[in-house]
């Protein structure tokens, strides 16, 4: 049996899902950071939290996918470090997807600020409130989201630059069929 | 004549409570003010920092109970210095202009059991509403001890105007919820 020369419409789902997702959650993050105190700001809070424990749920999704499946192989034109490295940034992009939500929820329980996701469902508090402890919390979520940046950059990049300079078949594996 | 006739009532009275003590000794720092409330579907907690109470209570004598509340609207803690900050202002409690929100007692009534409920007006930003408050009165020797609450709708009185107005986002029932500590009084022989 042939490997599969892409991912699953499951795997590619999940992916674009999950990157239209950070593509809102982050700069949303930032700009409502920035507000001063206001029934807008506390909505865009609100919406920011509900959109990361969205990202974390696909992303729990994700590594169970991963778990059970193997990935369609890079094209073997590409040298074994770029591989490597390929592989290092999945891996690293994947704890960050789910250490960022999870560092959210921590920081929301130590500041007493519970997440209730979409209104409706209230997630339990994981450490008690905590002033000192969440403002870390809050530069660690912070810290973590300039990591993800960088990584999101080069993987992207990375891809692009398969897609139109080596016209490989990289990114086409993470591509829906048309 | 009348007078004559109600003496040894008064005087059987205050043998069958012999043992009614009034807890008017208010004991701030054992005692709580919060309160609760929506923000976004989130529920939230809050509590007042400073308040002063007085107040005379016998579960023997409910008629004459009275109490007088006075609560320190700056000493607000909403959970965050940006919320404080925030309270204070113009737009929520306006505490330079309203620096004290104030409970004063009109009447208790029995609900049976150690429950009891006392009615009565609360004047917060210069507005002055009819509230009655619940209450579980216990007694441990002698300290005497008040758990209540009531829901307010901070509307009623201008608590958050203009875009704060906005109840979706902070939600307009405020829940306040009291814990007050007393001692006994010193019986007082006239």
């Amino acid at each position: 049996m042939n490997p599969a020369t892409r991912y699953s419409a499951t795997a590619i789902s999940l992916h674009w899902m999950t990157a239209g997702l950070v593509l809102i959650t982050f700069p949303l993050g930032v700009y409502m950071h920035g507000l001063a105190l206001s029934p807008l700001k506390l909505q865009l809070i609100s919406y920011h939290k509900w959109l990361g424990v969205t990202i974390f749920l696909l992303t729990v999704a994700r590594l169970a996918w991963r778990a059970t499946h193997t990935p369609p192989p890079l094209p073997e034109t590409i040298p074994l470090w770029q591989q490597r490295v390929a592989h290092g940034v999945h891996l690293l992009l994947y704890l960050l997807l789910f250490a960022i939500p999870l560092s959210g929820w921590l920081m929301s329980s130590a500041k007493g600020f519970p997440v209730v996701y979409l209104g409706l469902v209230q997630l339990p508090d994981l450490v008690g409130k905590d002033k000192v402890l969440g403002e870390l919390l809050t530069e660690v979520h912070e810290m973590l989201n300039f990591g993800l940046l960088a990584l999101v950059g080069m993987h992207a990049a990375a891809a692009l630059k398969h897609h139109f300079i080596e016209r490989d078949a990289t990114l086409r594996r993470m591509l829906p069929r048309i | 004549m009348k007078k004559l006739l109600i003496l040894p009532l008064l005087l059987a009275g205050a043998i069958g409570s012999a043992h009614a003590v009034e807890f008017n000794q208010v004991q701030l720092n054992s005692s709580m003010m919060t309160f609760a409330y929506k923000q976004m579907g989130v529920p939230l907690e809050g509590k007042f920092r400073k308040f002063t109470a007085q107040l005379t209570f016998d579960p023997a004598r409910i008629n004459a109970a009275q109490a007088k509340l006075e609560v320190d609207l700056a000493s607000i803690d909403t959970g965050s210095g940006e919320g404080d900050d925030e309270v204070a202002g113009k737009l929520w409690f306006n505490t330079k202009a309203y620096p004290a929100a104030r409970f004063v007692s009109g009447s208790v009534k029995a609900l049976g059991g150690n429950r009891y409920e006392t009615s009565g007006k609360l004047t917060i930003k210069g507005r002055t509403l009819d509230v009655a408050a619940p209450f579980a009165f216990r007694q441990e020797g002698k300290i005497g001890i008040f758990d209540g609450a009531f829901t307010l709708k901070r509307l009623d009185y201008a608590i958050g105007e203009g875009l704060w107005a906005d109840v979706g986002t902070v939600a307009d029932e405020v829940r306040i919820v009291f814990h007050i500590v007393t001692n006994a009084a010193a019986p007082i022989k006239k």
